[in-house]
């Protein structure tokens, strides 16, 4: 069986003993790939969690990552509940997924209504063997933030989910993974997905933890391999901690990756390779840039051999390919993909070159006075100053234009002069690189901007 | 502490608004009247909207947003009164 298209997510990995040397570190507890394959942390429920739609609601990453290699297969739709949902969106969630089981780690106090089997998953793996035989491919439901409030949820399998990561030889040293994100977003579920399938051992971040304590964490048990996004990167560049760790591959998503943010990971991390990949939770993993740019090679749209198909219409990037999404659940007017099988991403992209840049998310435009601006194509501008850390562009209501753009900035350090030649010198720079209407017309330092729960930038005002 | 603003002030005040964004913006600001048409004076819409944004954080109103009947100013003289009527 190729790593690739495994059986069950368990199966995989009772494939790939000997395991004694691959751990999952949480903050508080670890737990030996080797003790898992062998035991169970569901204390005995697995039977009872056979054929069920569970609703996978643990607080802590490491207890989710457990039931989750354990519930592949054997539960018919497993629902990756985010630490951060809302709790007036799951009776909906629940009933939308069909779900009749929950799996918790006891810290979780929210409750699924009309769940009658509830399971304790607890790193405190217990030896002796289960029935481990996979009976389904199963649903994987990955709930988007959708900035309108109600969560979408998205159906993938993990042979979707898994499409992208290439199985190579077996590594003779396990690389550590780390990531930022949360392994129940697409992001995180990536990696941690990369690292069991790689013969890796993982570092699992914790909400509690700051960014400093993550890095320091990460750093001790010697990783090898980091993502996040860019906002996730920007914060931890800021953290003295930055020099704890020292890795092979730093990798950015979730974001765009500009210019200044790739400098700054390749001038901290010389012996690193820096790689951005562009994925959606419905798109999938689209591809890889690892030469150091931002955008991407106008070489990749067009049909690729076994790999996604892109295109650009209406100036948003479309993708096709296996590892798409397939399909909304409950939602039935809504699709992931169009007819022919492309999956708008809503990601506008503008050729430059020989090469394609994102510029924004469509819902995202500013418009002053009818001229549309991204808030991302200002914010790399400004990013692009060497005293910025990182920027928020956002409009402000204007009775003349409709809106103007404004921008909240943080620094590299504390100036030193007054905040107002910094503020100056920042609209400066950015007349010389943008037209008028895309200038902020204040720019502020602040001493911070929201990073929200998928390691976004928020944009929404508070 | 608005009411020491006294109206003479808040003229000042729009009126170094008006030449500040009118040098920002490089536009060639005619030589300024009660009676010069908003339209002819040299500042375009964008200048006028950063104007506005810059005259609410300065005097803390919004003279377009307070009063929605209010008509749209011609000259730079009702642009002026708007604001003194607004800060009172």
């Amino acid at each position: 069986m190729q790593p690739a298209e495994p059986d069950s997510l368990w199966a995989a990995l009772s494939d790939a003993r000997p395991l004694d040397d691959r751990t999952l570190w949480g903050a508080e507890a670890s737990v030996s790939l080797g003790d898992l394959v062998d035991g169970s942390s569901l204390g005995g429920a697995l039977e009872s969690l056979r054929d069920r739609s569970v609703l996978l609601a643990a607080r802590d990453q490491l207890t989710a990552a457990l039931a989750l290699i354990e519930l592949d297969g054997i539960a018919s739709r497993v629902v990756l509940c985010p630490p951060d949902l809302a709790i007036e969106h799951l009776p909906c969630v629940a009933a939308t997924a069909g779900v009749d089981a929950q799996v918790s780690d006891g810290a979780a106090d929210v409750q699924a209504p009309g769940v009658a089997t509830f399971a304790t998953c607890t790193p405190k793996i217990a030896p002796g063997a289960c029935d481990r035989t996979a009976r389904h491919r199963t649903e994987w439901i990955l709930l988007t933030s959708g900035t309108t409030g109600r969560p979408k949820l998205v159906a993938h399998t993990l042979s979707s989910l898994t499409a992208p990561i290439i199985g190579g030889a077996r590594p003779a040293v396990p690389p550590v993974w780390a990531t930022f994100y949360d392994i129940r977003r697409y992001g995180g579920l990536q990696i941690f997905l990369r690292a069991l399938l790689g013969g890796a051992s993982m570092v699992l971040s914790c909400p509690e933890e700051s960014t400093a304590d993550f890095l320091i964490r990460a750093g001790a048990h010697g990783v090898t391999h980091m993502s996040g996004t860019p906002s996730h990167w920007r914060r931890a560049l800021m953290s003295a901690a930055a020099q704890r760790i020292a890795p092979q591959y730093v990798r950015l998503s979730g974001e765009i990756a500009d210019q200044a943010i790739l400098d700054r990971l390749r001038a901290r991390y010389p012996h690193a390779r820096v790689a951005h990949a562009f994925a959606s939770t419905e798109a999938g993993v689209a591809f890889d840039v690892g030469d150091g740019r931002a955008g991407f090679p106008a070489g990749l749209l067009g049909r690729r051999t076994g790999g996604p198909e892109m295109k650009v219409e209406d100036g948003s990037l479309r993708i096709r390919s296996t590892r798409t999404a397939s399909r909304y659940l409950g939602d039935a007017d809504e699709r992931v993909a169009d007819a022919d099988g492309f999956v708008d991403t809503g990601d506008m992209v503008e050729r430059r070159g020989d090469r394609y840049y994102f510029v924004g998310r469509r819902g995202g435009v500013i418009n002053v006075g009818g001229l549309k601006v991204h808030p991302e194509e200002v914010e790399a501008v400004i990013n692009g100053h060497p005293r910025v850390r990182m920027s928020r562009v956002r409009a402000r209501k204007n009775p003349i234009t409709g809106a103007l753009v404004v921008a909240d900035v943080v620094l590299d350090a504390p100036a030193d002069g007054g905040v107002a030649d910094v503020e100056q010198e920042l609209v400066r720079h950015c007349r010389a690189a943008l037209p008028r209407h895309k200038v902020p017309a204040a720019i502020n330092v602040v001493a911070g901007l929201g990073v929200n729960g998928a390691g976004k930038l928020v944009r929404r005002d508070a | 502490m608005r009411a020491e603003t006294g109206t003479t002030s808040v003229k000042g005040t729009v009126i170094a608004q008006l030449e500040k964004v009118a040098r920002e913006q490089k536009r060639t600001l005619a030589p300024l009247s009660d009676d010069l048409v908003l339209l002819d004076s040299g500042l375009d819409s964008l200048c006028l909207a950063i104007i506005v944004a810059r005259l609410e954080d300065e005097l803390g109103v919004d003279p377009f947003d307070s009063d929605k009947d209010a008509e749209f100013p011609v000259t730079v003289g009702d642009f002026v009164r708007l604001y003194e009527d607004a800060a009172r």
